[in-house]
């Protein structure tokens, strides 16, 4: 044996788009450095183009994820939960090399990263009772509300926790049957990257999370105002950026969920759910059983 | 043709409501002039009579009754929920009271036909504070916490065409979560909220807590832009609310918007012809069509398009249009001289494209604003009146094959309000209704409303719903 030590292997960051990982397609990238400003990777800096792209995949996705059973989406962000255990270390790895953090704080984020999946993962096939039912109105009819995907949402992921804030934004999006286009935190973008990888092989159909690097300034207003956007979390936008996305928003009337100061290490409500779902009410007449059959 | 069964006139009376020369704005308790002394005139569309004459309200007015309302907060909120309670209890029991009154009056501003104010709005607007009022001592029981708290002021701007109706929905799940309220109404249509202000009176509601201001499109933008007021509810045109929701941009104020639609009334070769030519009717001439959620869209399956519509133009042609205070009325008048000229306009657009009109015969009186119900065949999806909301009685009639088609082709719209399914087939119901990009479903029915029962829309038609247990949620700290 030969007594050099081993050179280890660069992975390169790559998008995770429609269930591929392409690179960004205008061909740039920026430099991520850890938090002493040591490089750590060349990360794809997406263009509008990548972001229209990601919004294709989304949509393509949408109405199979939303069709599929509650319990096969519940199933599936389980899943997730299993294969991220798996890569553990190389999470832990990359979480404190992104945010500064000692090993033990990062493996604390990481941890609660993945319980926050199986948090999530328990609600797929619950949120529907909880914030649905039968409305009892004043004649004979039949009346449930029931709660419906928004469609595709936009997530501007948290600029500082770059995985457990990451997660804890997109896992409510899709658990309801929303697919999403995720830009991620511009400085720490790697955990996201490689978050890509996991969901890959988690058996989540491909668009239903697409994950993009690069400028959240520069991707945002072209997703804020795309028409086939239907709701914007902007989680990752300062007061000034998210001012300007909200008023693009404006133009098919997306959803907007509005930054706010918020501990992610806390249990979550169900409030990052419900903003990106619709409530359908669908009446019909109870009629009456005559010797006729059924009446109106 | 002569009808053997020709009514006699059946006019509701007038006397019942008295309405005043004037009316000041509606600010802490008092009626008030606007502070530069502006006035403007309401008119009854179905006679073009002038009604009465009624402040209008300015940004100074706006200023003084958001700080009113922001006074009152303190108190209201504070008060224990059943107390509160008691006071919407009251103004449930009076609009039921006085709601013959209110019926008449609401006709005689708005021009829709007594038949409906009388059965339709009135008992919705005394059923829906009834509604809210129970809830205000339940509100941790409501799903959004322990002791959810009110947001504070409420800047509130409602359209014309239910006038009464969107204040109870704006006002009554206000009050009941602890909120205070500044409201506008439409210049069209000021009186019934002013004269819902009088019950507030005798409710002995305190003082600020709510606040009645008329005014045209420039008050409700002051209202929104007032930065006291932490809850803008809106129910009007899509455009308006657009800009709205770019004006509370990058603030905190909740927002909710219940905007414009363009509802396909889908009807299956099985459905029930007799039943689905009533709810069609239903859909798009009640109100005179001048309803978010009308049925504007016929989509009809093509193997029953003939018999459908043979059927449909012969209920048509029975329809009785005119003087809105007779109860055999089924028609009354359009809201207003600009809306008859948007409806007029489109019209011409839908002919100009290449559709083909058709109009039931009958006389239009010959003051006021009137327009004869009409429907458009031969429309596709590209015309300008299977895509733009008429708010008016104009039907487009596309027709479909398959299930899918029909579901792709009600989807096909920038809005997503409302939509029907005619069919004797379960499944097919809830196939179709799962598949639907719409707030709201009505399966072998139509223009169904009830408290209880949760409305808004999907995509451009608005966020938010009002009504039901979700309706509080618009007007919570949550």
């Amino acid at each position: 044996m030969s007594d050099t030590t081993r050179l280890s292997v660069f992975k390169t960051y790559k998008l995770y788009v429609g269930g591929k990982f392409p690179r960004s397609e205008s061909g740039r990238v920026y430099e991520v450095s850890d938090s002493k400003g040591n490089w750590l990777a060349n990360a794809p800096l997406s263009s509008r183009k990548d972001a229209r792209d990601a919004v294709v995949a989304a949509r393509k996705a949408q109405g199979g994820w939303a069709g599929a059973t509650a319990y096969l989406r519940g199933q599936i962000l389980y899943r997730v939960a299993e294969m991220l255990e798996g890569r553990r270390d190389q999470f832990v790895r990359e979480v404190a090399d992104a945010e500064g953090l000692s090993k033990s704080k990062a493996a604390a984020q990481v941890d609660a990263a993945i319980d926050r999946w199986v948090w999530y993962a328990g609600w797929t096939d619950k949120i529907a009772q909880v914030t649905g039912g039968a409305n009892p109105v004043a004649g004979p009819f039949f009346n449930l509300s029931t709660p419906e995907p928004t469609g595709v949402v936009t997530v501007l992921a948290p600029q500082e926790s770059s995985f457990l804030g990451l997660v804890s934004v997109i896992a409510p999006v899709i658990a309801t049957g929303n697919t999403a286009v995720v830009i991620a935190s511009e400085k720490a973008p790697l955990p996201a990257l490689s978050l890509g990888e996991v969901l890959a092989t988690s058996d989540l159909p491909g668009g239903v999370v697409n994950i993009l690097s690069g400028k959240a300034a520069e991707m945002g207003p072209h997703l804020a105002a795309h028409l086939d956007v239907n709701a914007i979390d902007l989680t990752g936008a300062d007061a000034d950026l998210a001012r300007e996305l909200e008023i693009a928003a404006a133009e098919n009337l997306k959803r907007v969920l509005r930054p706010r100061t918020e501990d992610f290490a806390e249990s979550p409500g169900t409030d990052r759910m419900t903003a990106f779902l619709e409530t359908k009410t669908v009446w019909h007449p109870t009629g009456s059983l005559g010797a006729s059959g059924s009446s109106y | 043709m002569t009808s053997p069964f020709e009514y006699a006139p059946a006019p509701e009376s007038r006397a019942v409501v008295d309405i005043a020369p004037n009316y000041g704005l509606f600010i802490d308790g008092e009626f008030t002039d606007a502070a530069d002394g502006k006035v403007f005139k309401t008119v009854s569309p179905s006679t073009e009579e002038v009604l009465s004459e009624i402040a209008q309200a300015g940004e100074a007015d706006v200023d003084r009754a958001v700080k009113a309302a922001r006074r009152a907060f303190e108190k209201w909120s504070a008060l224990p929920g059943s107390e509160r309670a008691k006071y919407l209890f009251r103004i449930a029991r009076i609009i039921q009271e006085r709601s013959r009154e209110l019926a008449v009056l609401e006709t005689l501003d708005n021009g829709k036909p007594i038949k409906e104010t009388r059965d339709a709005d009135l008992p919705l607007v005394a059923a829906h504070f009834f509604y809210y009022a129970g809830w205000a001592d339940k509100l941790d029981h409501a799903g959004y916490g322990a002791d959810p708290r009110p947001l504070g002021v409420a800047g509130q701007v409602i359209p014309w065409n239910f006038p009464l109706l969107m204040l109870a929905w704006k006002i009554a799940p206000a009050l009941a979560t602890g909120n205070t309220v500044v409201l506008k109404p439409a210049e069209t249509t000021p009186l019934s909220a002013l004269f819902f202000a009088d019950i507030c009176r005798q409710a002995g509601l305190p003082k600020g807590v709510v606040n009645i201001l008329p005014g045209y499109g420039d008050t409700g933008a002051a209202l929104v832009a007032h930065p006291d007021v932490n809850k803008v509810a809106f129910t009007g045109s899509t455009a308006v609310g657009k800009q709205i929701a770019r004006t509370v941009a990058g603030t905190d104020k909740k927002v909710t918007l219940e905007l414009g639609g363009k509802g396909a009334n889908i009807v299956f070769d099985d459905a029930p012809i007799d039943q689905a030519v009533e709810g069609i009717v239903n859909g798009i001439f009640f109100n005179q069509g001048q309803v978010c959620c009308a049925g504007s869209r016929l989509l009809v399956q093509e193997s029953i398009q003939d018999e459908l519509l043979d059927s449909l133009k012969r209920r048509l042609s029975t329809l009785r249009l005119g003087d809105p205070l007779d109860k055999n009325t089924d028609i009354g008048a359009i809201n207003s001289e600009e809306q008859l000229s948007r409806i007029t306009s489109l019209v011409e657009r839908g002919e100009a494209e290449g559709a083909e009109r058709w109009t039931a015969a009958c006389d239009l009186p010959e003051a006021g604003y009137w327009f004869a119900p009409t429907l458009f065949t031969n429309v596709t999806q590209a015309h300008t009146i299977a895509r733009d909301e008429v708010f008016g009685p104009v039907l487009s009639v596309l027709t479909f094959r398959t299930p899918d088609e029909a579901v792709a082709k009600a989807n096909n719209s920038q809005y997503g309000l409302s939509a029907g399914i005619w069919t004797e087939k379960g499944s097919r119901i809830l196939a179709v209704a799962n598949k639907l990009r719409a707030g709201v479903v009505w399966a072998n029915t139509f223009n169904k409303f009830d408290p209880t029962s949760p409305f808004g829309g999907y995509k451009e038609s608005g966020f938010g719903r009002e009504g039901g247990r979700h309706g509080l949620e618009a007007y919570l700290d949550v």
